[in-house]
């Protein structure tokens, strides 16, 4: 054989050495990598009724479950609620036990929330199910600050003002909460202890004062002031002293938010007459760019708990909810709606979505897509918080 | 990909969504940022109009809170805006001297500028930009001699519309800055 030929015929073995090694790896799928489009993991349900069913199709589908038979489904759940709620997981696969519980005390729809976060600790995962958001009721002229459970339930109004209300944003691992209020005839920051009732002014400069925003490990607080001149991105410390001024530009800068760390803050901006996200140094620095390539009017941005994400809305032809790595990459828009807050899951969020002459809150799970809108809370409703 | 993708999500959000709505930039994307620029403070390239300067607001600022307003005595004189813009348009800079007449023939008045915006931005985007709109109103009526210590501002983002409606006549008009009199109190 000349020479050419054996390497041709060299080339060809090495070529068929290499492809049947290829071929025995398994194709990785890295998690998070698509959001929207990853499966649901299917479950099936058995024995429940009433409220402890609908609690806990609910709870799961927000998390990313579905739901089919027992042929089909990789958790069997099965259980009942006769006055207490008990359950048992199995995994259909290995038939391995992934969680057996029995409640008493509390209520059964207390019970069978702690039951789902109990499954979701077992696949080790951050649970919800236990969570509160605020969010602003909107009542035509005024508005109010209200809090629930996240799924809707046990709403109490935490303003009574009667007049335009704003921007809640929880303090972390506390009860109690920061929000805009005209109730003394300019829009100022007050702080709301929930446990006492008690509240105080918090932000009160001349001209605007909104969208506070408390770091993560609730030390400090982000919020766009006007005192300035224009509207910029301020930090403070929580007993409000130590005010920072982080931006100060011509344009107006809206709805700061912290990186998990607490190291950056982002929020929405104009550069160069384009509409964008940035983020900056929160001890202070040189602003950056947060690209959302393909997507315009970036506004209102969310940081997942777990760092890797900036959810936000983009205005462009409608109100979309959107995410992008927070290190930088591809946008993926998810759904209709505005204004999202993450879970502590990194996974959920909770956003506002138009229907009609009002909107709606709504769960959706990243990951699968799936959304379920939160209809316990009736009437028109907005710029919810999630508890963290 | 990217553009098919967002094309086609802006086509559905146009089948929920009220009509007329376009984006703000055509449907032409930018191209992706290869090298993200850091926040320049540079002068605003936009020449059409001298930008003034931004007017602070002092740390000791007195306001003016239980004045008595009337939002109707210069009602003629609103300032409407153009699409996410708090730029003061050309034509109404007139309105804008018109308001100033009136404050230096009233020397003990005061002046409250009202921003608003229309439905089209989220909530707290509003709210800033709104409040850019009455800020840029003050600093126009300050750049013709009147003192800064005289107009407030205040911004309603897009709470308070004059007019409820889906359109683009209707956003035109919401997108305005209002000026609401005030008067000393017991005057």
């Amino acid at each position: 054989m000349d020479s050419l030929k054996k390497r041709i015929l060299f080339s060809g073995l090495l070529l068929g050495i290499s492809f049947s090694m290829l071929a025995d790896q398994p194709i990785e799928v890295i998690k998070g990598s698509h959001p929207g489009a990853e499966p649901p993991i299917w479950v099936s349900l058995s024995g429940f009724t009433g409220e402890a069913e609908s609690v806990l199709r609910f709870d799961l589908y927000v998390q990313g479950f579905n739901f089919t038979n027992a042929d089909n489904a990789q958790y069997l759940i099965a259980g009942s609620n006769n006055g207490n709620f008990q359950g048992r997981v199995t995994d259909r696969y290995n038939r391995s036990t992934v969680l057996a519980k029995a409640y008493s005390g509390a209520s059964l729809r207390r019970q069978t929330h702690l039951f789902v976060d109990e499954f979701m600790k077992a696949l080790g995962r951050v649970g919800i199910s236990r969570t509160k958001i605020a969010f602003k009721r909107d009542l035509g002229s005024t508005s109010e600050i209200a809090v629930s459970d996240f799924d809707g339930a046990g709403e109490q109004a935490v303003t009574a003002d009667r007049t335009i209300v704003a921007a809640p944003d929880w303090v972390p691992g506390r009860l109690a909460v920061y929000y805009t209020s005209y109730k003394l005839g300019n829009p100022d920051i007050f702080y709301h202890d929930l446990s006492s009732g008690q509240r105080r002014v918090f932000s009160r400069y001349a001209g605007l004062n909104t969208s506070a925003a408390v770091s993560p490990d609730g030390r400090r607080v982000a919020m766009i002031l006007s005192k300035g001149g224009s509207p910029d991105v301020y930090v403070c410390r929580a007993d409000g002293t130590g005010l920072l001024r982080l931006t100060k530009t011509r344009e107006d800068e809206s709805s700061p938010c912290w990186s998990p760390d607490g190291q950056w803050i982002c929020f929405a901006t104009k550069v160069r007459e384009r509409r964008v996200l940035e983020k900056i140094p929160s001890t202070g620095g040189a602003a950056q760019v947060v690209s959302t390539p393909g997507v315009m009017a970036p506004s209102e941005p969310s940081w997942s708990p777990d760092g890797k994400w900036i959810a936000f809305t983009t205005q462009a032809g409608g109100f979309d909810i959107c995410v992008v790595p927070a290190t930088g990459g591809a946008v993926t828009e998810l759904v209709s709606g505005e204004d999202p807050s993450w879970s502590p899951n990194s996974r959920t969020l909770v956003y506002a979505r138009r229907q009609g002459e009002r909107r709606v809150l709504s769960l959706l799970d990243v990951p699968t897509k799936q959304y379920k809108d939160i209809s316990r809370i009736t009437g028109s409703n907005s710029q919810p918080s999630w508890a963290n | 990909m990217a553009l098919g993708m967002a094309l086609s999500f802006i086509a559905a959000g146009c089948s929920t969504h009220p009509q007329n709505m376009k984006p703000i930039y055509g449907s032409v994307n930018p191209p992706p940022e290869v090298n993200p620029m850091p926040s320049i403070q540079t002068p605003n390239p936009f020449t059409e109009q001298q930008m003034p300067t931004m007017v602070p607001f002092p740390t000791e600022y007195p306001g003016h809170t239980n004045w008595a307003e009337n939002p109707d005595q210069l009602k003629d004189y609103t300032v409407h805006f153009a699409y996410d813009s708090s730029a003061v348009p050309t034509s109404d800079k007139s309105k804008i001297a018109s308001v100033a007449d009136f404050l230096r023939s009233n020397p003990n008045a005061a002046v409250r500028v009202e921003g608003n915006c229309d439905e089209r931005g989220t909530e707290e985007y509003n709210r800033s930009l709104g409040e850019r709109r009455a800020l840029a109103a003050r600093e126009a009526l300050v750049g013709l001699g009147i003192d800064s210590g005289r107009v407030d501002t205040i911004s309603y983002g897009e709470d308070k519309p004059v007019d409820t409606r889906h359109n683009q006549a209707a956003w035109k008009k919401n997108r305005r800055a209002d000026f609401v009199v005030l008067t000393p109190p017991g005057k």
